[in-house]
């Protein structure tokens, strides 16, 4: 089919059910079947400009996993950008020595302004609070493969609505299966009016409220974030939230949940879930790290044009 | 109102139908302050679709695409007619393209375009009526509210 082959991975916008769906069935494939040599003389180079243990690993695992190398950085400190140099400029000096541009970088649009300037595909792995498309893939796995479908869901987020990309993606992405949305958090961390207004443009029913009660029996799905210091000016304003929410086995048995109910996090998680909650059915949070590596196996192949 | 006739001017460019509130960001898009021929700007005049209307006059000026294309996103309804030897050689209504380059800025402090200056702001019109415009770089939606001419 081709249809990723030299495709840029920047937004969740850019893509249809059909592409999401087909990148789940080629992890699916690529979880039960080894396939250790498909890029096999392919080179990734992956560029942190921020930090990342998950993304960063689990691209470069999945990149050697089928054979290919791996070039790149994981801090800016120790590239020429600290000598001033663009984004733009270091970027297409790095293409001439890789096949795919893995980046994440503080600046929202910074993957979308590396694609514009270089011929290979480049894969957003963060731009700041904006897209994190790869994490909504692997989120969408982890969903599919744990509930069973995608279809219809009830799926409360909870935490930081406001700056939690993943969230914006994710939420975007389950609109094209029918899922009604509850946003939990806090009134300063609500989900941004714009992300809201496009989901409502796109006939999802989605609520907004600062708890659990009342609504936790009808969740499919809880997907909980951190509510991350780093995106906050104000240390103050980061004090007024932190720990305003932690789930645990007990609070969420209190609240009355679905007994098939899940628990996803894109981790690293700080206070927000007990570890109580770590060897419970609901809880998939590792498993949904795990799931990384498929989903950028399968990536990397479609991308690369190594695999229909 | 005859003497506000179009062809009133000898060669110039004459913006009409701006609606009248929007006249003096027109005025200002056109940088009127530094021309150096007739400049007539007249506002709250009557009209039959605006009810009130605009309308300004710069002599030995032909807009350009720039200035017709931040026209469009103020005054959506202006119609631009230019002028020669008295008579109109050409008329047309703006549009708003499908794509806006360097005449907007991103609303978004932490967008990359925000953040470096040797990048061209590029917005996607995503609704034409009301104006609805997307980021190319970090995908933030902007209402009129939020247009900020450069």
């Amino acid at each position: 089919m081709g249809r990723f082959k030299q495709r840029d991975i920047i937004s969740i916008r850019r893509f249809n059910k059909e592409d999401l769906l087909y990148i789940l069935d080629l992890a699916t494939q690529m979880e039960q079947k080894e396939c250790t040599d498909l890029l096999k003389e392919k080179v990734l180079a992956s560029l942190f400009f921020e930090p990342s243990t998950r993304t960063r690993l689990s691209f470069e695992s999945a990149m050697k996993r089928l054979g290919g190398t791996v070039i790149g950085f994981a801090e800016s400190g120790i590239t020429s950008t600290v000598k001033g140099e663009s984004l733009s400029d270091a970027v297409k000096i790095i293409e001439g020595y890789c096949d795919i541009i893995v980046l994440r970088h503080y600046m929202e649009g910074s993957a979308q302004l590396a694609a514009d300037v270089v011929s290979v595909p480049v894969i957003n792995a963060g731009d700041g609070a904006n897209q994190h498309p790869t994490q909504t893939f692997l989120d969408l796995y982890t969903i599919r493969k744990t509930k069973g479908t995608l279809e219809g869901l009830t799926i409360g987020f909870l935490g930081d609505l406001k700056y939690g990309r993943t969230v914006h993606s994710l939420a975007y992405a389950l609109s094209y299966f029918s899922a009604e949305m509850y946003f939990i958090s806090p009134p300063s961390l609500r989900m941004p009016s714009d992300c809201t207004e496009e989901l409502k443009d796109r006939k999802v029913k989605c609520h907004e409220t600062d708890s659990l009660m009342g609504i936790s029996k009808k969740l499919d799905v809880i997907y909980c974030t951190r509510i991350q210091k780093e995106r906050f000016a104000d240390p103050v304003e980061f004090e007024k939230v932190r720990g305003i929410y932690r789930l645990s086995k007990t609070t969420l048995e209190e609240a009355g949940i679905k007994d098939n109910l899940k628990v996803l996090h894109p981790l690293p998680r700080v206070d927000e879930m007990d570890e109580s909650l770590d060897n419970t059915d609901y809880a998939v949070y590792f498993q949904q790290a795990r799931n990384g590596i498929p989903i950028r196996k399968a990536i990397l192949a479609a991308v690369l044009g190594v695999i229909e | 109102m005859k003497h506000l006739d179009v062809s009133a001017i000898k060669d110039g460019s004459v913006i009409d139908h701006i609606d009248s509130k929007s006249t003096l960001k027109v005025a200002d898009i056109l940088n009127i302050q530094n021309e150096e021929q007739v400049v007539l700007v007249g506002m709250n005049l009557s009209s039959k679709f605006l009810g009130k209307k605009g309308i300004i006059k710069i002599g030995g000026k032909t807009i350009d695409k720039k200035e017709v294309d931040k026209i469009a996103l103020i005054a959506p309804n202006a119609t631009v007619n230019i002028i020669k030897d008295y008579e109109v050689v050409k008329k047309f209504k703006v549009m708003v393209p499908d794509i806006i380059e360097g005449i907007v800025k991103c609303f978004n402090p932490n967008c990359v375009s925000s953040q470096y200056q040797n990048i061209i702001s590029k917005l996607h019109v995503i609704n034409k009526n009301p104006i609805k415009l997307q980021c190319h770089y970090c995908e933030r939606i902007m209402n009129s509210k939020d247009i900020v001419l450069i």
